[in-house]
């Protein structure tokens, strides 16, 4: 893989406002050529606006974001010869065909002659789309949709890749795919800049950027952050006779919280993740005090810290922040 | 510039051709507009149902009456018994003129006086009370000077007086087709270069397509120029069908130089295209989109002179009219329709669309960005 220390994005303060609403707030980042860099974060964190921004679709308020060495701002059109975006919703055209799309985009970017129907094949077969051509863009699937529009986005070879939310919605097995072109791409030396709320996906990516109210909390390959989050992951199920469902997984995350040694409780769907110095030493009491008030600990287990359990972790600490 | 502009172009009209209702209405509408105004709007008054009071029933009274009939603007289809018989005709709107001869009047007039005729004229609407009553007064004119002829045995025409002779120029037989039909051909054109150029373009923001297009280094003129052409041709196109049907089939005669016509119909139509993309710089929605182009234009039906003469308005009504683009391009159409000018009679309404065009486009151009808000 050829990566480089060159950041090929780089953006300093770069912050939107829309009326009082902040959705990016002073934004400091760097994308190195070659990499997959990932923006994680849940819904209205402000990855969008930020993608937005760094395509040269949207002015900034504040800050500047120079992409490919141009300025978003004053260069934009410079910026978009070399770089291709697909939206997180379908911004292609319904009552056009997949090849009629393609066709188009290549028009746009004078794509022509025989390069333009080699490379048409090419990314028809890599989306695994070339027996659908024929088919309305809006009568394709979900996933089928996202293949084309990535294909539509690469029709000119761009050296960075904006990509936003390009799964959501989508089926696991579309997904995986969808990943796998990605990597081929990652192969061939493209930038991509992918924003998901999926963790799963985030592990994927050379370096994240974990994302919280407009602004980024934490930038660092996954190991790094995953490494963040101290202590030793205990996983288990809560049970009791009496209580059910949340009521039942807050008792029992009271229960463990003030324990010795536990730095750090999360809810995970019906599970309960706790953090503890050391797993080993603390389960024994784990254990005692959720059965005294009556909750039995199921499919107790030691496992690895994911990047879901250290966003929430991170997430939590930038909260208890705010509120001190 | 010029691939791109027509690659914007063909999917245009991929679109077009791929929603073939929203298609055959924009060329129906026109059409249908052309016949509803030069059938409907026809205030031309021939054949009006008229009740005819004979109090008289004497050979004078019928020859008045048979005059009336033989104008054929009247047709004389009821003999109510009294005046109260005749009035519900007219109340109930079965005739719209009323004839009433008063007893005596054949021998009024051999005895050398002058008895009255009453005429009674639907006056609900003004437009045709008027000509009804022109009508009435000038076929009671010429029976009054058949009398003066006859009873006092004088020919009229070797008498001194004033002979005024009215000559209607450009539309001799005064038919309000004629004056109409040109109207329409101004309307559609403003309306459907608006309307489409505006829905068009938001059509592209609402769908979220425009966000696409933008991201790709397509300039805007060339993305403006490629989206508004296939529909400027389509407004042309149902211009010169809406000129056809209305030499043929309406037969107002084109007095002018056809290619003239054409060709400043298509400049005119820069400045409504301008209007359509001023509109889509502003509205968010499609439904906007129509809503601001309503608004537009039903002032402009009413000040443009469309329907209404703009020297009969109020001069608050004339001074706004001013500022109506149609008002200039209906002059020029009527003009070279009708009258068959030449364009340096018109070089005052084409330097003023030329300024309408210009203004209204840098407005829009500086509202168009290639950028999300």
């Amino acid at each position: 893989m050829n990566e480089n220390n060159n950041p090929i994005i780089t953006t300093e303060n770069l912050s939107k406002k829309f009326g009082d609403i902040t959705a990016v707030n002073g934004l400091n980042l760097d994308v190195k050529q070659g990499e997959i860099f990932g923006l994680v974060g849940p819904d209205g964190a402000g990855k969008t606006t930020t993608i937005r921004m760094l395509v040269a679709i949207m002015l900034p308020t504040e800050g500047t974001a120079s992409v490919t060495g141009y300025d978003t701002v004053k260069e934009a059109e410079a910026i978009k010869h070399r770089i291709g975006y697909m939206a997180q919703q379908f911004n292609l055209y319904s009552d056009l065909s997949v090849s009629e799309n393609l066709n188009f985009f290549a028009d746009i970017f004078a794509v022509r002659g025989k390069i333009r129907r080699e490379r048409i094949d090419r990314l028809l077969n890599f989306a695994r789309l070339t027996e659908f051509t024929d088919r309305r863009a809006g009568h394709l699937s979900g996933g089928m949709k996202k293949k084309l529009a990535l294909a539509c986005s690469l029709i000119h070879e761009p050296d960075i890749l904006f990509l936003d939310e390009p799964t959501t919605g989508v089926d696991p097995v579309s997904r995986r795919e969808f990943w796998d072109i990605l990597a081929n791409l990652h192969i061939q030396g493209v930038t991509i800049l992918v924003s998901t709320p999926y963790m799963d996906e985030a592990e994927r990516c050379s370096r994240v950027g974990l994302m919280y109210d407009g602004d980024i909390i934490e930038c660092d390959t996954p190991e790094n952050i995953k490494a963040l989050i101290a202590g030793e992951l205990l996983e288990l199920k809560p049970v009791s006779e009496s209580l059910r469902g949340v009521g039942l997984l807050r008792r029992a995350k009271q229960t463990v919280a003030p324990l010795d040694g536990v730095l750090e409780a999360q809810t995970f769907g019906d599970l309960l993740h706790i953090f503890v110095d050391n797993a080993g030493a603390r389960q024994e009491a784990i254990v005692q005090a959720l059965q005294t008030e009556g909750i039995r600990s199921q499919n107790l287990r030691q496992t690895r810290p994911r990047m879901e359990e250290a966003f929430i972790s991170l997430v939590q600490r930038v909260k208890e922040a705010q509120l001190r | 510039m010029i691939r791109r502009t027509l690659s914007i172009m063909r999917k245009e009209f991929l679109h077009m051709f791929r929603d073939p209702r929203t298609l055959a209405s924009l060329f129906l509408i026109p059409v249908l507009q052309l016949f509803l105004l030069g059938y409907a709007a026809n205030t031309n008054v021939e054949h009006l149902q008229t009740a005819a009071l004979d109090m008289d029933r004497s050979p004078r009274s019928r020859a008045i009456l048979d005059a009336y009939q033989a104008s054929n603007y009247f047709d004389v289809t009821y003999y109510p018994e009294n005046q109260a018989e005749l009035g519900e005709l007219i109340d109930r709107g079965k005739a719209r003129a009323g004839i009433i001869i008063p007893p005596g009047l054949g021998q009024d007039l051999e005895a050398g006086q002058s008895p009255e005729i009453a005429f009674i004229v639907d006056g609900s609407d003004p437009t045709i009370a008027n000509t009804v009553f022109a009508s009435a007064q000038s076929v009671g004119q010429a029976v009054s000077v058949d009398l003066i002829e006859e009873l006092m045995n004088v020919d009229m025409e070797n008498q001194p007086g004033l002979d005024v002779r009215p000559r209607v120029w450009y539309n001799p037989d005064m038919r309000s087709a004629n004056f109409l039909v040109p109207g329409v051909v101004g309307m559609i054109l403003q309306m459907l270069s608006m309307m489409m150029t505006a829905m068009a373009i938001v059509r592209e923001r609402e769908q979220g397509t425009i966000e696409q297009l933008i991201v790709t280094p397509i300039r805007s003129a060339e993305l403006i120029v490629g989206k508004v052409m296939p529909y400027a041709l389509i407004v042309f196109i149902n211009v010169i069908g809406v000129l056809a049907i209305a030499t043929f089939w309406f037969k107002v005669p084109i007095h002018g130089d056809v290619g003239l016509l054409l060709l400043l119909t298509a400049y005119a139509m820069i400045s409504s295209l301008a209007l359509g993309l001023l509109i889509s710089t502003i509205a968010k929605s499609q439904q906007e989109a129509m809503l601001s182009t309503y608004f537009f234009m039903l002032p402009t039906i009413f000040l443009s002179g469309y329907l209404f003469p703009i020297d009969a308005m109020p001069k608050f009504l004339q001074f706004l009219s001013l500022f109506v683009p149609l008002r200039y391009l209906l002059v020029i159409i009527r003009g070279i329709i009708l009258k068959g000018v030449s364009w340096e009679l018109l070089a005052q309404e084409i330097v003023i669309l030329g300024v309408f065009s210009v203004v209204i486009l840098s407005l829009a151009a500086m509202r168009f960005h290639k950028r999300l808000e």
